[in-house]
């Protein structure tokens, strides 16, 4: 039987129910949806000791109050946002027991902007269309297909105990730096831009801006200019593409991004830093660097050995 | 049948059939979309047909760019010369036209309504490509006798089923939006329904039929919807496209 585990006394800024998105259906115009950082995503469930791609919690900026309704294990990984326990910090990357009657609460955003809570056994909401990550514009998935709300009561599925006290190496631990550097492939549309464009692309700051959510980061810098047209034929935009609408100005795609769009786009971040991008706050510095689709696919690679690793020694 | 490929980053690449909005183009894609369900590749999650091109995303860990490249080179050659192996379906769509901005589409193309009727329905239309939201079909093959430009003013809410126009286009809302197409119309039909197990109603490479039904004929289809005793009428069709 799932039980009750939180109370919200207060939503946040937006919580939402997400794991590692809705795949098979994009060629349908189902968005993929998803936690913005994947990687938070799985350590937090591993820690937990969840299967990786298990439903978790994702906090923006301003996080959540909650009254917990029974004993649980869980853990915190991502942005720091001044989790406290009954007024007490608590530890990041780290699982911990939480106790009926105690309150979980956000404070101010310290570093990064995106925290994720697991619970052990994972949260109790349908899984629609293969996964549990909600989205919004089309009310599918998560919570009810919303952000949580007062007074809402979330669930537990009540399957495992889970283990307190395991943490993530403090080596491992990610930090979110005002100013990134963000890897990219370039194209598919790189010929629908002039060569100064790709050159000031390349070698300019830009600046994550307040007009930044779950579908897309907007940047502001120097203005990219086209060739001739700024539109394509509508075709997929992939999780990461960066696309120069007429205007000149980057919009990078994220986890709600539509399925398809009809604008050029000049490049692709690498799935490896989609991660450290969902984390920068507006005002952050960013600077494309290109590397070649050999060199992304081994950075993957190692990626992908890492978290393997963890969820061996978790599972 | 020479295709471009291009990566999108690292877990995803794009095929590219052709540079303008044919027919024979699209069909082309669903040839290979349909190889690809028939065969499938480990390591290919997903793909996503669009009007000039095929994006496939992919593990990395299971398939490097360059190895997958070459399988899809491989199967853009077995293509070559072959016709389609699966009839294209007509889905067939009853729709009562009685919609709000149906006077002002007939009088802008200076037209009677029975005559926008009959030229919007009786007709197949090619299923380009899905998006914008769930299960929103990109038609092709509009009468540009009924084009009409989309509103001045757009709504805030248009309900499920309507079934609009837009400059040369035409189209359906699965779900409640807003929007500023022209409604002529309303399918009692669900385009997309979460709670099912196949969520959506349509597909890509496919065709759509709209057929001219009475306000009666609506009600009666709505109801057998809601008892879950309607299914969707469909016919196959011969395309004779070869690659």
């Amino acid at each position: 039987m799932p039980k009750d585990l939180f109370e919200v006394k207060k939503p946040g800024l937006l919580t939402t129910i997400q794991d590692d998105g809705r795949t098979g259906y994009q060629q349908y115009g189902i968005v993929a949806a998803g936690a913005m950082d994947s990687f938070s995503m799985k350590i937090a469930n591993f820690l937990v000791g969840n299967s990786g791609d298990e439903g978790v919690l994702e906090v923006t900026v301003m996080g959540p109050k909650f009254d917990v309704l029974s004993d649980a294990v869980i853990a915190i990984c991502g942005g720091n946002l001044s989790p406290t326990v009954n007024g007490k910090k608590v530890a990041m990357w780290k699982s911990f027991e939480v106790k009926e009657g105690d309150k979980l609460q956000f404070g101010q955003p310290v570093e990064g902007s995106r925290a994720y809570i697991s619970v052990a056994g994972g949260f109790d909401v349908p899984v629609v269309m293969g996964s549990k990550s909600t989205y919004l514009k089309a009310g599918i998935g998560g919570f009810e297909g919303r952000a949580l709300e007062k007074g809402d009561v979330l669930r537990r599925a009540d399957t495992m105990e889970g283990k307190s006290g395991r943490a993530l190496h403090y080596d491992e631990i990610p930090s979110y730096e005002k100013e990134m550097e963000i890897r990219v492939v370039m194209g598919p549309h790189e010929q629908a831009f002039t060569d100064n464009a790709l050159e000031t692309f390349l070698s300019s700051a830009y600046e994550v801006s307040p007009k930044s959510d779950r579908m897309g980061y907007r940047v502001t810098g120097p203005q990219l200019e086209h060739k001739t047209s700024a539109d394509i034929i509508s075709e997929a935009i992939p999780l990461g593409g960066i696309q120069v609408p007429a205007n000149g100005e980057p919009i990078i795609l994220m986890s709600d991004r539509q399925t398809t769009g009809g604008y050029t786009r000049i490049a692709t971040v690498i799935a490896s830093d989609i991660p450290s991008l969902a984390q920068a706050m507006p005002g952050c510095k960013i600077r494309f660097k290109k590397v070649s689709v050999e060199e992304a696919q081994e950075i993957y690679e190692r990626h992908d050995r890492f978290t393997r690793t963890l969820e061996k020694v978790s599972g | 049948m020479k295709l471009d490929y291009h990566p999108l980053g690292d877990t995803g690449i794009q095929l590219v059939f052709g540079s303008e909005i044919t027919e024979e183009t699209n069909q082309k894609i669903r040839m290979f979309a349909d190889y690809l369900t028939d065969h499938p590749i480990d390591g290919v999650v997903e793909w996503v047909p669009a009007y000039t091109t095929l994006t496939i995303y992919y593990l990395p860990t299971k398939l490097s760019y360059g190895s997958l490249r070459k399988k899809l080179e491989e199967i853009s050659e077995k293509q070559q010369g072959r016709e389609a192996e699966s009839a294209s379906l007509v889905y067939i769509i009853p729709t009562y036209y009685g919609g709000e901005d149906l006077p002002f589409v007939a009088e802008h193309n200076g037209r009677t309504e029975e005559e926008v009727i009959e030229s919007h329905s009786g007709k197949d239309y090619l299923i380009y490509m899905m998006g914008f939201v769930p299960g929103f079909p990109y038609l092709g093959g509009m009468p540009e006798e009924i084009a009409t430009p989309r509103r001045e003013n757009p709504r805030a809410a248009i309900a499920p089923g309507s079934v609009g126009i837009a400059g040369s286009q035409t189209g359906i809302y699965p779900l409640q939006s807003p929007g500023g197409w022209q409604i002529i119309g309303r399918t009692p039909v669900k385009l997309y329904d979460p709670e099912s197990e196949s969520p959506i109603l349509l597909e890509s490479g496919h065709y759509l039929r709209f057929v001219s039904i009475t306000k009666e004929e609506y009600k009666e289809i709505e109801e057998a919807i809601e008892r879950g005793e309607y299914v969707v009428e469909t016919e196959e069709k011969k395309v004779g496209i070869t690659s």
